[in-house]
């Protein structure tokens, strides 16, 4: 049972690591403006100019 | 605007806009105007055409460019440091508001404006917001040149004085992401720590498990306490302090009663509390607050004079021209006031006439002639030659912007009314301290710790979360399918009040009329040459009443004119095809008797080499279904109308009022002073009103209104500060929009009715003393979607039924 504690660490640090995740993307703006980059990511790169 | 106007309709390659004449070609490709050929050439110069690429026909139209120096205010220290959200020696960083941003070949193309000017860094749109961020290098390119560019290739920015007078407030909701993020995350990792307790094997746990359990659910506890649901305390808070009870003192008692009853549990080694309900709680509740804050980030619902007004004017000066910023004005200047600008401020005219437009200002919908030295009011629009103003009143003491000064501006809007979930708290919070008073008296008498368990049970399950839940989702719903109907309303509280109008106002012109599309029709039969010639007469005239004879006339061929002529006030002349042609009023052609006679609209009569061939009729078209709505609408409300303009159309619109039986009152010739008034003298006598005006002249009665709708032909133009933007086309639905309101406000008080069944249940459980926390684990999430679900449901169902 004791193999619990272990498991336990883990799976709260996996999740505190998501947690960090989105905090991060908040602060960083990603929630700002949620239409533009849908639309952004479909255009074609220049090859070269 | 896409009335065929050739026969066979072939696009401008650049704004998709039919070519009138197919002479202007590049490239192989048509053009409208010589402006669209210039943008195209511009880009296909700098290997840019992928913006044709990715939508057809994606560009704005550059018909009309602006003057030279238009942007030269932005020279100016002051104004340009006011513009600028970051700047260095080197780097300065700025956003604009580019109304014309519209598809995805404008973000493509704003994104890289880098190729068009190397000294630009970087830039970045954002669609919604229809915002553009630069970063440019400041000593390569000035603010201005930036500016021109932009405009050049017809994305010209929308600069106001508002802008200048305030930085621009950065409105995010990421506090509120992260607080619904920490809430969630606590949530989560908290019903699976209590899991053991869920399946009743809390005590069978060692107490090393325990231990653990109890230390991680505290922790995530904590964030959650302080920071996500900080804001209930600090509004129950603020609420008490006033005396007021609002929905958020039951919620924060709910909570703190969670907590330290939790916290008990933990203590005194009973269980391991309700936290997984609590995080739970908060994060639902933080939920709705998210869905119920639907914005619409480019609409403005607090607008203005300033952002109407010019931000800069052109300054005589010794016989030279200087660009200033309007707020640098001073009584006694002399400006320059061109074709289609505003005048900035009270003035008198120097120049010896000029017409003017007040509609917007004053609703009268013809043209003012004015006079030398005659007094000319801010907000008019020029229309015609530019004239020279000299300024006698400063802006914000002008005619007009004194509106502002009045004392409705000055209260922060209708804050304090309480709301229908507040009031309901008032009652609500009594009846449940009332429950657990008594219940917690009858379990003293037997156990006092079964006593304080019973009273902090019923003041858990009786947080109001399912009723707190059940206006954001009702009304946040019903908010998104008046969006998507083009009726875009300032908050969900709108709603509510519309159930509790007694009473509407209309303005006139702009509301009721439609001014873009009127009715034209001739007196009597025009052959095909006459055609010809009094389309080509009407080609070389901007004044809307020819732009209205032009696209009514059919001919096919424009004919060059010589000696075109145009009189402000009288009308036109000109040689076409060496016939003398002239269309005007009819004193100035010199029909004697005035036929056709008309009551509503403007006559325009037509004289071909000194014959009179009859007149134009351009009628003032009412909005389609004007009658339907005001029929609709008179069962239900009081009707007045109340117009700035003259009383010209007083007999049709009395006769229709009289064939629907509605007995309002039908006032003409009001000042906005006097439209204010008139609703300040309604709501005196019990009445609750709601406005419906569209122009700076409705700006007072709109906000002295319990309600103000703004009627707008475009909602990215300017509206008057207003409750609820009505999108023109959709001024037919105002009937139903008004019942979708009112449907929606008894979706709200049957999920109320729902959720306070589940309190019931839940009371009772708590009153007899088993609330387990498995009971509140299960009631309080359950409780919550179900009312989420059928608030969702019942309000789409709803607008289905009424087709909206």
């Amino acid at each position: 049972m004791e193999v619990l504690f272990i498991l336990i660490g883990v799976s709260f640090t996996v999740a505190v690591g998501f947690l960090v995740a989105f905090l991060i993307s908040v602060k960083k703006g990603q929630f700002d403006d949620q239409e533009t980059p849908a639309i952004r990511m479909l255009f074609d790169d220049d090859v070269k100019n | 605007m896409y009335e065929t106007l050739v026969e066979k309709d072939t696009l401008c390659y650049h704004c998709g806009d039919p070519c009138r004449e197919t002479k202007i070609r590049f490239e192989e490709k048509h053009f409208c105007c010589n402006g669209c050929k210039a943008v195209y050439s511009l880009l296909s110069e700098n290997n840019l055409c992928t913006y044709y690429n990715l939508e057809e026909n994606p560009g704005n139209n550059a018909a009309t460019p602006f003057f030279k120096d238009k942007f030269s205010f932005l020279d100016d220290k002051s104004v340009s440091a006011q513009l600028m959200e970051f700047s260095d020696g080197d780097v300065s960083k700025v956003t604009f508001f580019v109304p014309s941003i519209h598809c995805s070949s404008c973000i493509w193309l704003l994104e890289k404006l880098y190729k068009l000017n190397p000294a630009i860094k970087s830039s970045r749109t954002n669609f919604v917001k229809k915002e553009v961020s630069i970063t440019f290098h400041n000593k390569e390119i000035s603010l201005k040149q930036l500016v021109e560019l932009l405009t050049s290739i017809g994305y010209e920015p929308q600069i106001n004085l508002i802008d200048l007078e305030q930085k621009k407030q950065k409105k995010t909701n990421n506090k509120l992401y992260i607080k619904i993020g920490i809430a969630g995350f606590a949530f989560g990792n908290s019903m699976m720590f209590s899991f053991p307790d869920y399946l009743d094997a809390w005590q069978a746990l060692t107490p090393d498990f325990k231990m653990v359990f109890s230390v991680l659910n505290i922790l995530l506890a904590i964030p959650v306490l302080f920071y996500s649901a900080s804001d209930y305390f600090i509004s129950s808070f603020k609420g008490l302090r006033k005396k007021i009870l609002n929905i958020d003192v039951p919620i924060s008692i709910g909570i703190l009663a969670l907590v330290s009853r939790s916290l008990y549990e933990i203590l005194s080694g009973t269980g391991l509390g309700y936290f997984d309900s609590f995080t739970g709680l908060v994060f639902f509740l933080l939920l709705g607050r998210l869905f119920q804050e639907k914005t619409y980030a480019t609409l403005s619902f607090e607008r203005d004079y300033k952002s109407y007004f010019p931000v800069s004017v052109t300054l005589v000066e010794a016989g030279s021209y200087k660009i200033i910023p309007v707020s640098k004005l001073n009584i006694g200047d002399t400006i320059l006031v061109r074709n289609q600008e505003l005048i900035p401020a009270d003035a008198v005219l120097v120049s010896p006439k000029g017409s003017i437009d007040y509609s917007f200002v004053t609703g009268e919908s013809e043209l003012v002639e004015k006079r030398q030295n005659e007094i000319l009011y801010a907000g008019g629009r020029l229309s015609g030659p530019t004239i020279e103003i000299k300024i006698v009143k400063k802006v914000s003491q002008s005619y007009l912007t004194k509106l502002w000064n009045n004392d409705v501006f000055k209260e922060e809007g209708h804050a304090e009314l309480s709301s229908l979930s507040d009031k309901i708290a008032q009652n609500f919070t009594f009846i449940i301290l009332g429950i657990a008073v008594i219940a917690g008296g009858y379990w003293l008498t037997v156990d006092w710790k079964m006593a304080i368990n019973v009273v902090s049970a019923i003041l858990i399950i009786a947080c109001p979360c399912a009723l707190a839940l059940s206006i954001p989702f009702s009304f946040g719903n019903a908010l998104r399918v008046f969006g998507n109907n083009k009726f875009y309303l300032k908050n969900i509280r709108t709603i509510e009040l519309i159930k509790s109008i007694t009473h509407i106002i209309f303005d006139k012109t702009g509301t009721l009329t439609w001014q873009q599309k009127p009715v034209i029709s001739f007196s009597e039969k025009l052959n095909k040459n006459d055609e010809e010639l009094v389309k080509s007469l009407t080609n070389n005239s901007v004044h809307p009443i020819s732009r209205y004879i032009f696209n009514f006339v059919k001919g096919h061929e424009i004919l060059p004119s010589e000696d075109f002529v145009e009189i402000s006030g009288k009308g036109m002349l000109a040689r076409v095809n060496n016939h003398d042609v002239r269309l005007g009023s009819a004193a100035w052609i010199g029909v004697e008797n005035e036929q056709p006679q008309t009551t509503e609209g403007s006559v325009a009569h037509l004289l071909i080499d000194g014959i009179y061939k009859g007149a134009f009729i351009i009628k003032n078209n009412y909005r389609p279904g004007l009658e339907n709505v005001l029929q609709k609408l008179s069962g239900d409300f009081k009707i007045d109308l109340i117009s700035g303009d003259n009383a010209r159309a007083k007999d049709f619109l009395s006769k229709l009022f009289k064939k629907l039986k509605i007995v309002g009152e039908l006032k003409f010739d009001q000042s906005p002073f006097d439209k204010q008034e008139f609703i300040g003298h309604l709501q005196k006598s019990g009445e609750k009103t709601l406005m419906i005006g569209d122009g700076l002249n409705d700006a007072g009665a709109l906000k002295q209104s319990d309600l103000g709708f703004s009627v707008s032909e475009d909602i990215n133009a300017f509206s008057p500060a207003c409750d609820a933007i009505l999108y023109a086309n959709q001024f037919e639905k105002l009937p139903l929009f008004i019942k979708y309101a009112k449907s929606s406000y008894n979706t709200v008080r049957i999920s109320f009715i729902l959720s306070f069944l589940y309190n019931s249940i839940g009371i009772y459980f708590a009153v007899i003393g088993a609330l387990s926390p498995l009971i509140a684990a299960i009631l309080m999430p359950l409780s919550s979607i179900s009312v989420v679900i059928f608030a969702t449901l019942s309000t789409r169902i709803n607008a289905k039924r009424l087709g909206l």
